[in-house]
């Protein structure tokens, strides 16, 4: 039973409850030698039931009952006698009861319940009768539940009755939590086979969100209503396949590669295309879904050229299914094989053959071919004059950027980009109607009821629906949406401060989205970056997304193309997602509330960062890590992470203290880094830095060199 | 006399001297016997007629034809006593049924079979002070119980639907939209939080609660549907509480809470009791007599069949010393307690054993210049397909605009053994000030429920099933009457109220216990037995679900 409070027991039930433990102790001690001793005579058995009916808790007695079933049931078969198999399972079923009527929770007699019926030589007759009675004792039992399902599956009753009953359940009570998952079981199950009168999805989710509205109308506090809400907006919302939504470098773009080393540093261009550098570039494919199966068999690389190297998609933070949203491959340009004035055409095919899948096991079917040239730029003396001075951060050193300026070509591909157009329509009329309904029904709730999950419904309800309808082209209303989201989310964070770290990061994606919207919405976040010592400016542009409180990243596939990044003075507390911003050459995370190097994890996949700053963060104040369980680390054993052990005791054992920030910086190399205003940093960790890190010039704004 | 030759065949009653006469078996004189017998009382108990309940007895539609009917007793002749100094005082009746109106018995079939109640519609809340009283007075292994499945009211031209009445009948219910779901529900919730008295700081402001109900659902701003709904669908209102020149039947706001307190708790306190009423098997007349059963247990004596024709003076000072039987013999008594039907006569001193004022008009509640307009009628079909048992509420104005009073309905089917298989009997009621404005009343309800041959739009189910001719209930037999509200008073002679106009036993019981509590000042009401063998828990009302 649910919200009884604990009461401290009385001196006599203390009294009665220590004899009761002495008898226990006695049986236990007869049985554990029966049990030894491998007996299973029937007085053996019959302690074994006397036992469990004290202690249905007591799963070495149920083991051992199933040991001594086995045993009878052998002998038994050797006479061939059918009546004496079924007096051992009917007898193994009383045990079975007789224990759940003493505890209608146990896991050992649910769990041996179900092992006897399995053997399938008892009558499954009485089993619904008795789970009436457990589930009116307790509606919300979910081991009841669970034997329900086991038990209607072998009886092969319908799904539509059982339906009905969850139906009866849910009018009984609607706070059944229970009843309400295993309505949306039946459902998916239901639909899926397009069983008579589910064939059409639409109507059978409308007329669950009629259902569910009458639950969370009538009592807004009550939360299991609209969790089935929550639910039904995902199977409206549903993709029924994964998509490629955003690839680097764009379709139909010009990638210029230096044909120097990356380890020499950043080296902008002056003309008006894509960037890399370092004589290699990646390709990066962004995913509406984390995916796996991402090879070079199912996504095809055609390059003129020869590559030189093992070309290979690799996963970008692969989650332990070894899925991931972002993946890459780094395409090597061979010194002196390319001619500088020669453009190479490069096409990637998707769809052709099969294997790409999401973690729900969908796969991916669309057809795409991306296209763009690589021309080879050959090195000149800029990147010295970089080297020789420090990259500032201030205002000054940035100007708003000409929307008319030549560049801007690159944000335009990124806005006409539309890598799967026909498979996005996917979301079909009826779908956004049913949103907008949805999204109707409860601004009119929220009008007279002031409830928390109403409103965080409401947003997600007008997410749901900015993103059906951006498909079909942007327009002002999924703007003035995001508005009342980004509202919503504020008054959340203000009413309910128990969640407000969960409020916090909607808000920021939802932030994100926004910024991201438009090509001119995101042309006013991009400022040129112009040196302190040069009135000229550089063509590198910063997309400078500082201050606005936001607390995670997202948006990432609108972002692959930035490499001067300002995300300073925020409350970030983690970087997820930005391993898939491969460009990224400059980054600057000071005052920000990342609280150790775990949280860096993403920064080890950006091969190409030179700069960063994370300067007035909390790393090293925090005794307890609470994103360590997150990120790949040798004690975690994630798929793909790429650890030497050997490496490891010999490096950053001896490091002691310091073997996180070993693990997140050994890969990188960097030329400028900030690490002030950290707990952690002192002059031992400083000089370990610039030990890890042997090309870095300047370390806490001071030049090394 | 009829009486008097069937009495003629009965033995002496021994002893002649008893602590307590009790004449008639209504259920306040019943619940004295039994409490009576309990504290170890002698008690003798006396009825006149052949069936246990007097006014709140369960009769066949003869033997209700026959009781309602039959022309009172003249006085019998005066004689003098066999005892010296003791003069007879004839015991007069009086009639408290008026503008009778039967149809003939021979108009239905197997008429015998019925069960009517005399003063219904009433039921039982399952948590209320008559469910306690058979509990704690073990009377309840004498009884069973059914559900009344459904609670619907009258909203005039669109007909009947369903009372939401707790949490899962306004998720269920149909006719509320999803806003007034959410006020109701609010509204309820409100009520639960200023009861549970451990949440300090949400009580509702002692300056609301001295207010009217109907104002307070009005400030709660709860649409006018809902504040019906809650007044007299819940809260049982008996008069319209928007009409201020009542000054009587006005609910308070603390009473209204009460009521819904009441309805609440009373929902789910059974399990094997869906809803908040329960209505006896056999009819409401099962009540009185199983605490009759209970009182003789406890060694009361029971007379069936026998009246009393006059009460025994004493000649020096005027007070009661017994009664004599139309038997002829005479049996003495330190108390008398009369059924509503006899007058106490004025001239026996009849000491009161409270000199306090209201001690002679303590029992029964309303207005005294009121009247309930009873009603029974029988039809072949159910109000509502496939719903054997259920209460209708007719808030006021709902029939006519002037209705100025709540007339509630009660169904009820042979599952509960009140009449043959595809019968039903409809148990009518409603306060009135009068004979006219109750007939008027009767007539508008009747009207409404069984049309003669137009068709009364039943929302709600009318989609279900098409052919609504064929469901429409058809008046087969019916009885109306225009019952007094007189109330009781206490002394050694005490005289007991009349059924009241409640739906259920709350008011009745309070009074039982009251008279007793004067009666026997140093006793106590059904004492809590150590030897009891009623069990810890409650659940042992027996209610059949299975018709459910």
């Amino acid at each position: 039973m649910h919200g009884r409070p604990r009461k401290a027991l009385s001196q006599e039930d203390g009294k009665a409850l220590a004899s009761k433990a002495a008898k226990l102790r006695t049986l236990q001690s007869q049985f554990l030698h029966f049990h030894q001793n491998k007996i299973y005579t029937a007085e053996a058995v019959e302690v074994s039931a006397k036992l469990l009916e004290a202690n249905p808790e007591f799963y070495t007695a149920w083991n051992y009952r199933k040991l001594a079933v086995q045993s009878n049931l052998a002998a038994a078969q050797s006479t061939d006698s059918d009546g004496s198999i079924n007096s051992i399972l009917d007898e193994e079923l009383k045990v079975a009861e007789n224990a759940l009527k003493k505890n209608y929770k146990s896991y050992g007699a649910w769990h041996h319940r179900t092992w006897v019926l399995s053997k399938g030589h008892s009558s499954t007759d009485r089993e619904l009768r008795l789970l009436n009675l457990f589930q009116k004792q307790d509606a919300r039992n979910f081991h009841a539940w669970n034997y329900r399902r086991f038990v209607t599956a072998l009886r092969n009753i319908s799904k539509e009755e059982e339906l009905q009953f969850t139906t009866d359940m849910i009018n009984d009570n609607f706070s059944n939590y229970s009843a309400w998952h295993n309505r949306s079981v039946l459902l998916s199950q239901l639909l899926k086979e397009k069983a008579q009168g589910y064939s059409l999805e639409q109507n059978v989710l409308e007329e669950e969100y009629e259902f569910v509205r009458n639950a969370v109308f009538t009592d807004p506090d009550d939360q299991s209503g609209w969790f089935y809400h929550l639910w039904l907006l995902s199977q409206t919302v549903k993709h029924d396949r994964p998509l490629l939504v955003s690839t680097w470098p764009p379709h139909g773009s010009d990638v210029h590669v230096p044909t120097y080393n990356s380890a020499e540093g950043f080296t902008p261009s002056q003309t008006a295309s894509v960037h890399s550098s370092g004589g290699c570039f990646p390709v990066v494919l962004y995913f509406s879904e984390a995916v796996r199966g991402v090879n070079l068999t199912t996504v095809t690389i055609e390059v003129e050229f020869d590559t030189n190297s093992d070309l290979k998609w690799k996963p970008l933070s692969a989650n332990v299914y070894g899925c991931a949203q972002a993946w890459v491959a780094y395409v090597n340009c061979p010194d002196g094989e390319l001619h500088a004035a020669r453009t190479y055409p490069v096409k990637l095919r998707l769809g052709h053959s099969p294997g790409i899948t999401s973690l729900h096991g969908t796969h991916y079917n669309h057809l795409s071919c991306i296209e763009f040239k690589v021309s080879i730029l050959p090195g000149n003396s800029i990147h010295t004059e970089n080297r020789g001075q420090r990259t500032s951060w201030k205002d000054d050193n940035f100007i708003p950027y000409e929307t008319n300026h030549q560049n801007s070509s690159l944000l335009d591909m990124f806005f006409n980009l539309s890598i799967d157009e026909g498979s996005e329509t996917t979301a079909s009329k009826w779908q956004a109607e049913a949103i907008a309904n949805e999204i109707a029904q409860y601004r009119e709730l929220l009008s007279f009821s002031n409830c928390k999950i109403g409103k965080l419904t409401l947003a997600r309800l007008l997410i749901a629906h900015d993103a059906m309808i951006s498909h079909n082209n942007l327009n002002a209303s999924s703007i003035v949406q995001s508005e009342e989201v980004l509202g919503l989310y504020q008054d959340l964070m203000k009413t309910d401060p128990t969640h407000s770290q969960y409020y916090k990061d909607e808000y920021s994606s939802v932030l994100l989205k926004q910024v991201t919207s438009s090509r001119e919405s995101l042309l006013g976040y991009c400022h040129q970056y112009r040196k302190s010592t040069s009135t000229e400016n550089s063509d590198l542009i910063c997309l400078r997304l500082a201050s606005l409180s936001i607390t995670r990243i997202g948006s990432f596939e609108k972002l692959l193309w930035v490499r001067m990044l300002d995300l300073s003075h925020n409350h970030l507390q983690s970087i997820e997602g930005l391993e898939a911003m491969q460009l990224l050459s400059h980054l600057n995370l000071s005052n920000n509330r990342l609280s150790s190097f775990t949280a860096l994890d993403p920064l080890r996949f950006l091969k190409f960062l030179d700069v960063l700053d994370i300067s007035f963060n909390e790393i090293g104040s925090h005794t307890v890590d609470t994103r360590r369980y997150l990120c790949s680390s040798p004690l975690s054993h994630t798929t793909g992470s790429d650890f030497n052990i050997e490496e490891l005791t010999t490096n950053y054992l001896k490091d002691g203290n310091y073997w996180e920030a070993y693990l997140t910086f050994k890969c990188l190399n960097l030329i400028e880094l900030d690490l002030r205003g950290n707990v952690i940093v002192n002059e031992n960790f400083r000089s370990y830095m610039s030990n890890l890190m042997p090309n870095l010039k300047w370390l806490d704004g001071e030049e090394l060199h | 006399m009829a009486a008097d030759e069937g009495t003629m065949s009965y033995p002496p009653i021994e002893p002649s001297t008893f602590d307590l006469i009790i004449v008639g078996t209504g259920l306040h004189e019943s619940i004295i016997a039994a409490s009576a017998s309990a504290a170890g009382k002698s008690v003798l108990h006396l009825d006149p007629n052949a069936f246990y309940g007097s006014h709140f007895a369960s009769l066949s539609l003869p033997d209700l034809t026959a009781f309602l009917t039959s022309p009172s007793p003249s006085p019998p002749s005066l004689s003098h006593s066999s005892l010296p100094n003791l003069s007879q005082v004839p015991l007069q009746t009086r009639n408290l049924y008026s503008v009778i109106e039967i149809s003939k018995t021979e108009t239905i079939e197997e008429a015998k079979r019925f069960c009517v109640d005399l003063a219904g519609p009433r039921v039982l809340f399952c948590a209320d002070l008559a469910v306690d009283l058979l509990l704690k007075s073990s009377a309840n292994q004498y009884m069973e119980f059914k559900n009344v499945e459904e609670c619907l009211v009258w909203e005039g031209s669109k007909g009947l639907r369903n009372v939401p009445d707790s949490r899962s009948a306004i998720f269920k219910d149909k006719g509320l939209d999803w806003r007034e779901k959410n006020q109701l529900m609010k509204f309820f919730k409100l009520v639960q939080k200023h009861l549970d008295v451990e949440e300090s700081g949400e009580r509702i402001s002692e300056e609301d609660l001295e207010s009217p109900f109907a104002e307070f659902l009005s400030k709660m701003s709860l649409p006018p549907n809902i504040k019906s709904i809650i007044l007299y669908a819940i809260a049982m209102a008996d008069c319209d509480q928007d009409l201020a020149e009542i000054k009587t039947g006005i609910l308070k706001t603390k009473e209204g809470i009460k009521r819904l307190a009441l309805y609440n708790s009373s929902i789910g306190r059974f399990p094997n009791a869906f809803g908040a009423l329960i209505y006896p098997i056999y009819g409401q007349g099962e009540l009185p007599q199983a605490f009759c059963r209970r009182a003789a247990v406890k060694g009361c004596i029971y007379v069936l069949r026998m009246p009393v024709i006059a009460l025994l003076m004493d000649e020096g000072n005027k007070s009661y010393r017994g009664v004599k039987l139309s038997s002829g013999q005479e049996l003495f008594s330190e108390k008398l307690i009369l059924d509503p039907s006899f007058i106490v006569p004025p001239g026996i001193a009849n000491s009161s054993v409270d000199t306090h004022e209201d001690s002679s008009h303590i029992c029964g509640s309303g207005n005294i210049n009121q009247k309930v307009a009873r009603g029974i009628c029988i039809a072949k079909t159910p109000l509502k397909p496939d719903v054997s048992s259920c209460l209708v509420f007719f808030p006021p104005r709902s029939l006519y605009p002037e209705q100025a009073s709540t007339l509630r309905v009660l169904q009820l089917a042979s599952n509960i053994a009140v009449c043959p298989s595809g019968m039903f009997v409809f148990h009518i009621s409603a306060v009135c000030g009068d004979a006219i404005e109750g007939k008027k009343l009767l007539n508008a309800a009747v009207n409404a429920l069984f049309p003669v041959p137009s068709i009364i739009p039943i929302n709600s189910f009318q989609e279900e099933n098409g052919n609504m001719e064929e469901l429409q209930p058809t008046l087969l037999w019916h009885a109306f009457y225009i019952q007094e509200l007189c109330t009781g008073s206490v002394g050694s002679i005490s005289s007991m109220p009349m059924p009241d106009m409640n739906l259920n036993y709350n008011d009745a019981i309070e009074a039982s216990a009251k008279i007793f509590q004067m009666m026997y000042p140093n006793e106590e009401f059904f004492p809590e037995t150590v030897t009891s063998d009623i069990p810890e828990d409650n659940d042992d009302i027996a209610t059949d679900t299975e018709s459910r």
